[in-house]
């Protein structure tokens, strides 16, 4: 059943409305929230909530629980191809835990949060930006690894990055429902302004195993991958010291060795390189830039590191 | 003066972004000023412009006092401002939530840093700020409290108000409050204008540095000693919504005062006119913010007051 989760009146003649469909069946008390489109350049989880949403309802009859899909906790963004809130030039995602007394950001948000706070467990689905390609991953804080690892390997992602918390990182929806007890965790995979068929599916089967691990689905479920973590491992950045267009020679998920050849700064108007690009670490390309023209400190990619090998990486 | 770039950094086709600094005065770092760090802070990187030409003038009449330096940096992102863009050209992000920066970082993070490395070490900053509600202003200084410098300097400018935020967590990557980590005693000055030009108060502005200058014993010369600043906490500012969305108009001014259940302003429906509600003051006081838009959407903050 499709419900409004809040509603506001924007000037002329139209309503922000935040819609949600509740999927319920059987006696189960149990809830899991999947939500997206919090940034309104994301789109990999409008075909996940498609499809889990088609899931259920074609096999109603295996749900013993609550599932709400919120597709689209930023409308407006979505509709017009825009990252943060239009007109507000704000990033929803650092405007939680809002306020029912505050602007009409801060009350959608804080209706969006009363709304979720109280489920078992809350997916909310990101796909980096249109700069970056992101192997299916989790990301958690260090503070909530504890509670939220065991749920993240039962979503059949590649990797699980628990990372040290920035404060900025408050704002955000994951952060407060989290610190309010309602376990969240935040999926980052694909790429900006596009779908990954491949990764929604490997998603969608990690959604289905999840709730099947929590007790609410009886259909079939396929086996999950074992997640790579990121604990005792260090992170490489690779940022271009060069400007120009970006080409890479090796893939996302390659294995390197510190220093091998990953890509190419070029200068077009000179036909030059301008940076030949080395890897600063061995370990995997998780992180692959998508978007090809760089500036100086444009972020290429991310290697995870080996266990236990931190040199030219970042802790974690 | 010496005029000098101090931080560049590439792009693909276009000329390099070099980052212009006014010095005046040689010794101890004094004060740094910094304008537009978004594309579209005219007004701040105008009043920057005027504060370099008067500080010229000054300095040929012996003006600042011998062991000072000041630094003037009018304009740290005009790459956006040449083409339109608020925020950063390539990925939108906002250098004011990037410090204190990062020399290996992005390339945002890149730009805050080579700017902070040039101003983290004067006794005092400026940034002249900008907000990001659309509407006017009355003209103020701000502090970030923290515990290192005292909410009273800011009637070193001698402006009506200072105001004293309390940072949130979002706070905590701006200029403002970074340049306070590194013992700066750090300052916003707000004037009423952001994207077009406010001549009379950016003279204001101007007069207000340039008093602050002279009190802290960075400059010589006389000045009006202006207002007598009212030094009140943010959250003590009344905010007004609106309960209804449509066509907004005011029916006061920034700066007046009002009574108790005085009628601010009134919402239309944008497609008979039909008035949707009024706006009425919930306490008295004088307004300082006013929304400025034609349109406005229900539960938006359409008027701020500083109450009696």
């Amino acid at each position: 059943m499709v419900t409004t989760v809040t509603q506001a009146s924007l000037a002329v003649n139209e309503k922000l409305t935040i819609r949600k469909n509740r999927i319920k069946n059987g006696s189960g008390k149990k809830r899991l929230c999947l939500v997206t489109g919090i940034h309104g350049d994301e789109l990999e989880g409008q075909y996940l909530a498609y499809l889990v949403g088609k899931k259920l309802n074609d096999s109603i009859g295996c749900l013993d629980g609550t599932v709400d899909i919120y597709p689209a906790l930023n409308p407006l963004g979505i509709d017009s191809i825009t990252r943060g809130i239009p007109k507000f030039d704000l990033d929803m995602n650092r405007v939680f835990p809002g306020s029912k007394d505050g602007t009409l950001t801060e009350s959608v948000c804080g209706a969006i949060i009363d709304d979720i706070s109280g489920a078992d467990i809350c997916v909310d689905v990101h796909s980096s930006n249109i700069y970056l390609k992101e192997l299916p991953q989790i990301r958690i804080s260090v503070p909530t690894a504890k509670t939220l690892v065991p749920y993240a390997k039962m979503m059949n992602v590649d990797f699980i990055w628990v990372h040290d918390a920035a404060t900025v990182l408050e704002s955000t929806l994951a952060h407060t429902l989290n610190s309010r007890g309602t376990k969240t965790l935040v999926v980052e995979m694909g790429v900006g302004m596009r779908i990954t068929e491949e990764y929604c599916f490997q998603l969608y089967e990690g959604v289905f195993n999840l709730l099947k691990e929590l007790g609410m689905w009886s259909g079939e479920t396929k086996p999950v991958r074992e997640p790579v973590i990121s604990l005792n491992r260090s992170v490489g950045f690779v940022n271009s010291d060069a400007a120009g267009v970006f080409v890479p020679c090796r893939r996302f998920g390659d294995n390197v060795k510190k220093g091998e050849h990953i890509g190419d700064v070029l200068d077009p108007l000179t036909s030059t390189v301008a940076a030949q690009i080395n890897a600063v670490c061995d370990g995997m390309i998780f992180t692959l830039r998508e978007y090809p023209i760089v500036f100086g400190g444009s972020l290429l990619a991310r290697i995870l590191q080996p266990e236990n090998a931190e040199e030219g990486g970042e802790a974690l | 003066m010496k005029k000098e770039i101090l931080y560049s950094i590439k792009s693909p086709y276009r000329e390099p972004l070099d980052i212009i600094g006014f010095r005046f005065g040689s010794g101890s770092p004094a004060l740094a000023v910094v304008g537009a760090m978004r594309g579209n802070e005219v007004q701040q990187m105008y009043v920057c412009a005027k504060l370099v030409r008067e500080l010229k003038k000054l300095e040929k009449k012996r003006g600042i006092v011998p062991g000072k330096e000041i630094l003037v940096i009018p304009c740290v992102n005009y790459y956006s401002m040449n083409i339109g863009k608020r925020f950063w050209t390539m990925d939108n992000t906002d250098i004011n939530r990037m410090f204190p920066g990062y020399d290996l970082g992005e390339t945002t993070q890149r730009i805050a840093d080579g700017v902070f490395s040039q101003i983290k070490n004067f006794e005092y900053g400026i940034q002249m700020a900008s907000f990001y509600q659309q509407g006017d202003f009355l003209p103020h200084v701000k502090m970030m409290k923290t515990d290192f410098a005292e909410q009273e300097l800011m009637s070193l400018f001698g402006m009506r108000y200072g105001i004293v935020r309390t940072p949130r967590p979002y706070d905590t990557t701006t200029l403002n409050f970074n340049w306070q980590i590194w013992e700066t005693k750090a300052f916003s000055v707000y004037t009423n204008a952001t994207d077009v030009i406010d001549e009379s108060s950016a003279d204001d502005a101007v007069t207000a540095i340039l008093r602050f200058m002279t009190r802290a014993g960075i400059i010589t010369g006389k000045i009006h000693p202006g207002y007598c600043t009212e030094i009140i906490p943010e959250s003590g500012i009344e905010q007004i919504r609106t309960e209804s969305a449509g066509i907004f108009r005011s029916m006061t001014h920034v700066g007046t005062h009002v009574e108790e259940n005085d009628i601010l302003g009134k919402i239309l429906d944008p497609l008979d006119c039909e008035e949707n509600s009024y706006i009425r003051a919930s306490a008295a006081g004088v307004v300082f913010f006013e929304f400025n838009k034609p349109l406005i959407d229900e539960n938006t903050v359409c008027f701020k007051l500083i109450k009696d």
